[in-house]
């Protein structure tokens, strides 16, 4: 089974963002960078399908130099083999997606599996953008995947309920939490991860479709107050309304 | 002319570390220490996640992480659970390492693998009941005959005891003290039960006997006669993993008392507000500064082959009084929360104190720094 997963790098979620001078792009001074977790979703769906079916593991990211200790992280949890799309540009989904579709469309890949999003701008586009870029079907939000033969049978969260859906091989899985467990690198794999080749590819040029204009930090939320619900709290709910929120 | 900051594989040991010990040994930290055990599954892991060898070359079935790589490990562990810290560090930095540091290529083929890779728990024997810190002081005798060595004799206070599988035994001979491997089963030899400790519960700490046990000669750690030697170079490098221990704890305690002492109200404010806390927390941040300067430096200094008994002498002296402040300052943030048993600053608390003690007490650093000083004149 010849598996693709799609990984990005995105800060670590206990990581404070602030917005850089230019009011458009994120600050990375001191942000501290992870492999996005639902790509390890995907990348540890792949390892196990491989390790069921046999074949190998490619990981592939488009981004800058910097994006390669994502690369040695997925080699150093198991991938065969990883590949860099390289740009230094800002770029968007589309940009992205382009590159993926070229990467995939001439290596004949059995499954491409990524993230659901990415936790950074979650835009959530890739998965489907891919799908049609490679004319193939596309999977999106999986919580469970069996494949038998060239039998895909994927089940994947719905508002209030799940959703079960098959498709044949080759086709796109975007990983949900719960899918599996993602596995923690050993020692020696680490260490080995170091010397692994990574295969560098320029991106092609596409033109982005989006343009950010504008970024700022969320207005903060201000901690919510519970009263019992006892008729002695009408009065106290009358009076925060009116003073605190100031709503009536 | 210093570059203290790790490179990218020592970053992922880090995370990898980190992530494993806040998933898989915090939840169970307290069940240890009054289980009194690692659960023998949680060894497993360990051992499969290769962090029974992280500073021994790939060839010898670590991973190559040096002194650097495993003080990593035992920083990271040392946040979550004390007692871990103390298993891996008998079996990688004193057991398995003083095969690996001592012995002949032989003796480190047949065994060092198997231990680095985790399929086998070592254990480190020296003490004895007339010999703490008085370790040259060994009443257990190895005699030969033909092909063998006869064992006899008792050790003391062996961490890992009770259900390791491959020790590292000093024993008197003619020539001296001798370092042998001895295997759980053979006949003559046998652990006692558990002691009932104050602190770091989860580890197995247990007396060994040895009544006319035979060691196959091939078994001799380097040669006759060598075997205090090696156990001085092991327990330099041991000290050191035990200052990274420490240094994971009293980052531990110094997090969760910032955090508590913000939350805590007295007075109509947090407690944070108040001088005297906010110095407990500046004295905390002091002593971990100091302590993880001065690990990694001397963890640098061994890897690139340094001579570094009385650094690391230092590095335990301080980095043990470091956590024994640090554990003392916390509950004192925490006060009657922190003596709860429901939170782990009283862990903490009962884990410091050994530290104080194993591997050399703080009084015998001082006498190895002096001893070194009166030689040099001063000049450290």
């Amino acid at each position: 089974m010849n598996i693709l997963v799609c990984v990005s790098r995105v800060p670590d979620t206990t990581t404070r963002i602030l917005v850089g001078p230019d009011g458009k792009t994120a600050d990375k001074t001191g942000v501290k960078f992870v492999l996005n977790p639902f790509d390890e979703f995907a990348l540890e769906e792949g390892l196990r399908l491989r390790e069921k079916n046999g074949g190998s593991v490619t990981a592939v990211t488009v981004a800058g130099e910097v994006a390669k200790d994502i690369l040695r992280t997925s080699l150093a949890m198991g991938a065969d083999k990883v590949a860099i799309i390289k740009t230094e540009n800002e770029f968007d989904s589309y940009f992205t997606a382009q590159n993926l579709a070229e990467f995939a469309s001439n290596r004949a890949f059995d499954i491409i599996l990524l993230g659901k999003q990415s936790i950074d701008y979650d835009s959530l586009q890739i998965p489907a953008y891919l799908g049609e870029l490679l004319g193939i079907p596309s999977i999106g939000v999986v919580s469970k995947l069996q494949i038998e033969g060239n039998n895909v049978s994927a089940e994947r969260d719905i508002e209030g309920g799940k959703e079960i859906v098959s498709a044949q091989l080759p086709c796109i899985i975007s990983a949900q939490k719960g899918l599996n467990e993602p596995r923690y690198p050993k020692l020696p794999d680490i260490m080995k991860a170091k010397s692994k080749p990574i295969e560098e590819v320029a991106a092609i040029d596409c033109q982005p479709r989006t343009t950010i204009l504008e970024m700022s930090i969320p207005s903060k939320k201000r901690a919510g107050v519970i009263l019992d619900g006892s008729d002695g709290s009408l009065d106290k709910l009358v009076t925060l309304l009116h003073e605190e929120a100031k709503v009536i | 002319m210093f570059d203290f900051t790790l490179t990218e594989e020592l970053n992922m040991l880090r995370e990898m570390v980190r992530d494993f010990a806040n998933n898989e040994l915090k939840p169970i930290a307290a069940k240890i220490d009054e289980d009194e055990a690692i659960p023998m599954d949680t060894i497993r892991k360990i051992g499969e996640l290769g962090l029974l060898g992280a500073p021994f070359p790939i060839e010898y079935g670590g991973s190559g992480f040096g002194e650097v790589g495993y003080c990593v490990v035992q920083e990271e562990i040392g946040r979550a659970c004390l007692s871990t810290a103390t298993m891996i560090g008998a079996h990688t930095s004193i057991g398995t390492n003083a095969i690996y540091l001592g012995g002949n290529e032989d003796v480190k083929q047949r065994y060092v693998p198997q231990l680095a890779s985790g399929q086998k728990i070592g254990a480190f024997a020296l003490t004895e009941p007339t010999a703490g810190s008085d370790a040259f002081n060994l009443r257990t005798r190895a005699e030969q005959d033909g092909d063998y060595w006869i064992l006899n004799g008792e050790k003391l206070w062996i961490t890992n005891g009770p259900f390791a599988d491959i020790f590292s035994v000093f024993a008197r001979t003619k020539r001296g003290i001798t370092c042998f491997v001895v295997e759980k089963g053979t006949p003559g030899f046998t652990p006692g039960a558990p002691e009932k400790k104050m602190g770091i519960r989860g580890s197995k700490t247990s007396s060994l006997t040895f009544e006319n046990c035979r060691i196959p000669k091939e078994n001799i750690v380097g040669s006759d006669g060598r075997g205090f030697l090696i156990a001085m170079k092991t327990l330099d490098a041991g000290r050191l993993g035990l200052g990274a221990a420490c240094i994971g704890a009293c980052k531990e305690l110094l997090e969760m008392s910032t955090r508590y002492s913000k939350e805590r109200k007295q007075f109509d404010q947090p407690i944070a507000n108040f001088q005297a806390v906010q110095f407990m927390l500046a004295e905390m941040a002091e002593k971990i500064y100091t302590s993880e300067s001065i690990v990694y430096r001397t963890a640098k200094m061994y890897d690139d082959g340094g001579k570094i008994s009385k650094y690391s002498a230092l590095v335990k002296l301080h980095t043990s009084e470091a956590l024994d402040k640090c554990a003392d300052l916390a509950m004192q943030i925490y006060a009657g929360m922190g003596y709860s048993r429901e939170l782990p600053i009283e862990r903490f608390y009962r884990d410091s104190r050994i530290n104080r003690i194993f591997e050399g007490t703080t009084e015998v650093q001082k006498v190895v720094i002096a001893k070194d000083l009166l030689k040099s004149n001063g000049v450290l």
